[in-house]
């Protein structure tokens, strides 16, 4: 059985005292030990911002990519070598906003993935940009007026998008975090959470006592129904009075990406052998070329 | 009469089974022992236009198409006005009487015409039209006497699948367009064809570069290709994906390039030899990714097969313009390796061999091939595709065993040679970190002065590693001494080595520097060699010679003159040697002043 301990990693953590990514690692560190994991069993792949320097601050095998582009390299590590679990962690702008096609396509696959989706409503790296889930109205230094554009949700785009596993959580409340992470996880296929991550350095509007004020667990209402996918519409389109925290869609049973593919049926690829089956098939193979 | 020494060309618009019927009628004859070298020349779109097939056949090895056209087999009017200067005298156009075409305006320049009712023997004795080209391919073995057994043979092979009624029929089309055109033409027609080898053990194998590339990958332990449909690189990806399922091998269609590069990056992360193809386009947005598998140090290999650019440029054409994009691509410096196969055989070899050296060096590796090269079919001998006897090097990958002993592993641990021991995800001792971000040893990011400058000669220590250890000199063809040297990299290799051949049939010394290793450049390698050249001409598919350009970078030598050609089109040994004496009328002195382009004085430049 793996400890907390086990992930501590050595790298001082940089981010803004107060940063709503700090739940996020710790719960993500609490969930691996809940599921009995250890720490060279997880791949933690991420793009570029600051939600995207998780991976250095916890001790598994870490992949800190481009801005954009976790996704793709996840896939690509998951094809390679299915016992691995491996997370995504990427901000609302690189997932939803410059990785935005590899979102839209990866969701369809099914991989077996967990996406963490840290979403703070702004650009925090680049000092307080715009991003695809600025809300309407919202004013920084690339939208002076106030932005024009309708925000992004990720929900919706998840659901609509043919996500298997569609969550909401909140930084405000670790405890429904950890415990919505661990369900993502033992999901089988792809599994999205939109992370309500608080950026207490320059995002002024959608701040811990904001979120605190609209959030509602969804779970416990009355008509809670998430294997149905119009209800989980409807849900998904709430924002603007309450914003509904929970897993919003499931649907199981779903073969994953990885089990439909043929040369997986034998094992991780990473551990299969290279050329033996091609030298074997030689002539044959150059036979068909005659 | 004149035997086995000859080129048909078969043209018609897409749809009308030009290719089909090339490539049959390419498969018969090398069936029948006979060397085939054939150029396809299409344009981008599905139906309609002109595209054509052009099959030169002989009793010897050739790399070469030639401008002399023996046969045409016309199934449009456009077909006959393109290409009938192009027949020699006492050559021949077969084209389907329905054209209206009046023979007489043919026979002024001393080309047979024969007319054939292609399309009317389809419809009545095949049930359809369609099997216009069939019957061509018949009376293309007619006329020039070739066996009917070997069109019999490929007919029944291409068309296995759909059927004993579709090949009967197929047949009986064939049989009636080779008699037809047997009785009525052959008596006149002075080039003949007649199979030399019909042994089945003997037959050799009949592919193009791309599917040289896609074996060589295969044989040499590809386990994952990732891409995005892009011609012409596509059919690297499609051969490989025809083949994934019996040997154990991942192919996915990604969202776009990013993705594609990126899935291969993840699995060569992941531990297994993993590629993706594209041309110039796709690679245009690959690049960032470029950067990030050479911080990262992750094998990942790259065919760039090249097209007529800029932008979407000429689609189906051939150019060879992203050399220096290709050497130099990326945010940063970072090393690569460009190698570039100019034949078939090359293009096996490179398949396997990017393969060893991505992993050997933790970097991209990337093969530039072009148009031309990834479409010309050859006949090739079987043990040229030597599968068995590739020696695999997976580098300083850690096997399990090395794993279970080791502690306190470091990814990117400085060494003598710039190479890290490269641990795979999932062991307990190696539970380790990567990133794009300049780094420490373990992979963590770091900006303080001293660990990024040990990183960065980390990192460009390999090229010095490369260059020592892998990295070839240019391929010496024809005399040691010479009065003309070529310079030329990939497809252009063909045609310059027939340029060669002719030249010393006539009593000129002369010898062709080909490049497959291009970068890191074998400055060493070349240099006594490009000192010794009394005239050196650079070959390119390109404006700007851009090999000449990178041997004036990296060895301070300037080539006499340039033949340059963008026009999208291969080159043929007779143009090049047409152009040849021209840059002998400019060439100034060499070796001094610049380029036009770029200031400087002007050297001979020929644009073809």
């Amino acid at each position: 059985m793996s400890k907390v301990d086990d992930f501590i990693s050595t790298e001082a953590v940089t981010w803004c005292p107060g940063c709503g990514d700090f739940p996020i690692l710790k719960c993500l560190k609490e969930s691996l030990v809940n599921q009995g994991l250890e720490p060279h069993q997880v791949m933690v792949v991420s793009g570029i911002g600051c939600g995207s320097k998780l991976p250095y601050y916890i001790r598994t095998n870490g992949y800190n990519s481009l801005h954009g582009r976790a996704l793709p390299i996840a896939q690509g590590i998951k094809l390679v070598n299915h016992d691995l679990r491996v997370i995504v962690v990427t901000g609302d702008g690189d997932g939803l906003g410059i990785g935005g096609n590899h979102f839209l396509h990866g969701m369809r696959r099914n991989p077996d993935l967990t996406h963490l989706v840290e979403n703070n409503q702004v650009y925090g790296l680049t000092k307080g940009q715009t991003s695809p889930t600025s809300e309407k109205g919202y004013v920084s230094s690339t939208s002076p007026d106030g932005s024009i554009e309708f925000p992004a949700n990720a929900v919706l785009m998840g659901v609509s998008g043919g996500a298997t596993f569609v969550a909401r959580t909140s930084s405000g409340d670790p405890k429904h975090m950890t415990d919505i992470i661990t369900r993502a996880m033992k999901h089988k296929g792809y599994a999205l959470i939109d992370v309500l991550q608080p950026c207490v350095t320059f995002n002024k509007v959608n701040t811990y006592q904001w979120y605190k004020q609209k959030v509602y667990n969804v779970e416990t209402t009355a008509d809670y129904a998430p294997k149905d996918r119009v209800w989980a519409f409807k849900k998904a389109l709430e924002w603007e009075e309450k914003i509904p925290i929970g897993v919003i869609y499931q649907v199981e049973g779903i073969p994953t990406y990885e089990e439909q593919v043929p040369a997986l049926k034998e094992g991780p690829l990473a551990y299969q052998d290279l050329t033996g089956k091609v030298r074997a098939d030689a002539e044959k193979l150059k036979e068909s070329f005659c | 009469m004149i035997k086995n020494n000859m080129t048909i060309k078969i043209g018609g618009e897409a749809g009308m089974g030009v290719e089909s019927g090339g490539s049959g009628l390419t498969k018969a004859l090398s069936r029948g022992g006979l060397y085939v070298f054939a150029l396809q020349d299409y344009m981008s779109r599905i139906r309609g236009g002109h595209n054509f097939f052009q099959i030169r056949v002989s009793t010897q090895e050739i790399f070469t198409f030639v401008d002399d056209v023996h046969l045409l087999i016309a199934f449009t009017k456009e077909c006959i006005e393109r290409h009938k200067h192009e027949v020699v005298k006492g050559g021949a156009i077969v084209f389907d009487e329905s054209l209206g075409v009046d023979p007489a305006s043919l026979k002024e320049q001393g080309v047979k015409a024969c007319p054939i009712p292609l399309s009317k023997i389809a419809t009545e004795i095949g049930g359809h039209r369609v099997m216009a080209n069939t019957c061509a391919l018949g009376a293309t073995a007619g006329i020039t006497g070739y066996d009917f057994e070997r069109i019999k043979d490929i007919i029944e092979s291409n068309f296995r699948k759909k059927g004993d009624e579709v090949i009967q029929k197929n047949l009986a089309v064939a049989k009636a367009g080779y008699d037809y055109a047997h009785d009525k033409y052959a008596k006149d027609f002075e080039f003949k064809l007649e199979p030399v080898d019909t042994d089945p053990a003997k037959r050799r194998m009949v592919l193009h570069g791309n599917q040289g590339l896609a074996l060589g990958a295969i044989a040499g332990g590809c386990k994952f290709i990732s891409a995005y449909p892009m011609t012409p690189g596509t059919s690297v990806f499609e051969t490989i994906t025809a083949k994934a399922g019996k040997y154990g091998i991942v192919s996915k269609q990604t969202e776009d390039e990013l993705a594609a590069i990126l899935f291969a990056i993840g699995a060569g992360h992941a531990g297994v030899r993993a590629m993706t193809t594209t041309s110039g386009g796709g690679f245009s947005l690959m690049v960032e990714a470029l950067g990030l598998a050479s911080i990262t140090e992750t094998p990942v290999v790259i065919c760039e097969v090249q097209r007529g650019g800029p932008s979407t440029g000429l689609p189906t054409r051939t150019e060879q313009p992203d050399l220096d994009f290709v050497i130099s691509a990326s945010q940063g410096e970072t090393p690569r390796i460009v190698l570039a196969p100019g034949t078939i055989e090359e293009c096996f070899e490179c398949g396997w061999r990017a393969h060893n050296l991505a992993e050997k060096y933790q970097c991209p590796v990337i093969i530039l091939s072009d148009l031309y090269l990834s479409s010309q079919l050859r006949c090739i001998d079987r043990n040229r595709f030597d599968i068995t006897g590739i020696k695999i090097n997976r580098g300083q990958l850690l096997t399990k065993e090395q794993l279970d002993r080791i502690t306190d592993y470091k990814r990117h641990l400085f060494t003598e040679n710039g190479i890290s021991p490269r641990a795979i995800p999932g062991h307990k001792n190696a539970v380790f970190m990567t990133t794009s971000d300049e780094h420490t040893e373990y992979g963590y990011a770091v900006e303080d002065i001293e660990p990024r400058n040990k990183m960065m000669e980390k990192r460009m220590k390999k090229y010095e590693t490369m260059l020592h250890e892998d990295i070839r000199g240019p391929k010496l063809y024809g005399d040691e001494k010479a009065e003309i040297t070529f310079v030329g990299w990939g497809s252009t290799c063909g045609a310059i080595r027939e340029v060669v051949d002719r030249l010393r049939k006539k009593g000129t010394k002369a010898n062709f520097l080909q490049f497959v290793d291009l970068w890191p450049f074998p400055a060493d390698k070349t240099q006594s060699y490009l000192e010794k050249a009394k005239y050196l001409v650079a070959v390119e598919n390109n404006f700007t010679g851009q090999l000449a350009g990178l041997i004036r970078k990296c060895t301070g030598i300037k080539v006499d003159a340039k033949i340059l050609k963008y026009s999208g089109r291969p080159f043929s040994p007779e143009e090049i040697i047409a152009n040849l004496s021209a840059t002998k009328t400019t060439a100034p002195a060499r070796r001094k002043g610049g380029d036009p382009l770029f200031g400087g004085k002007k050297e001979a430049k020929i644009h073809v």
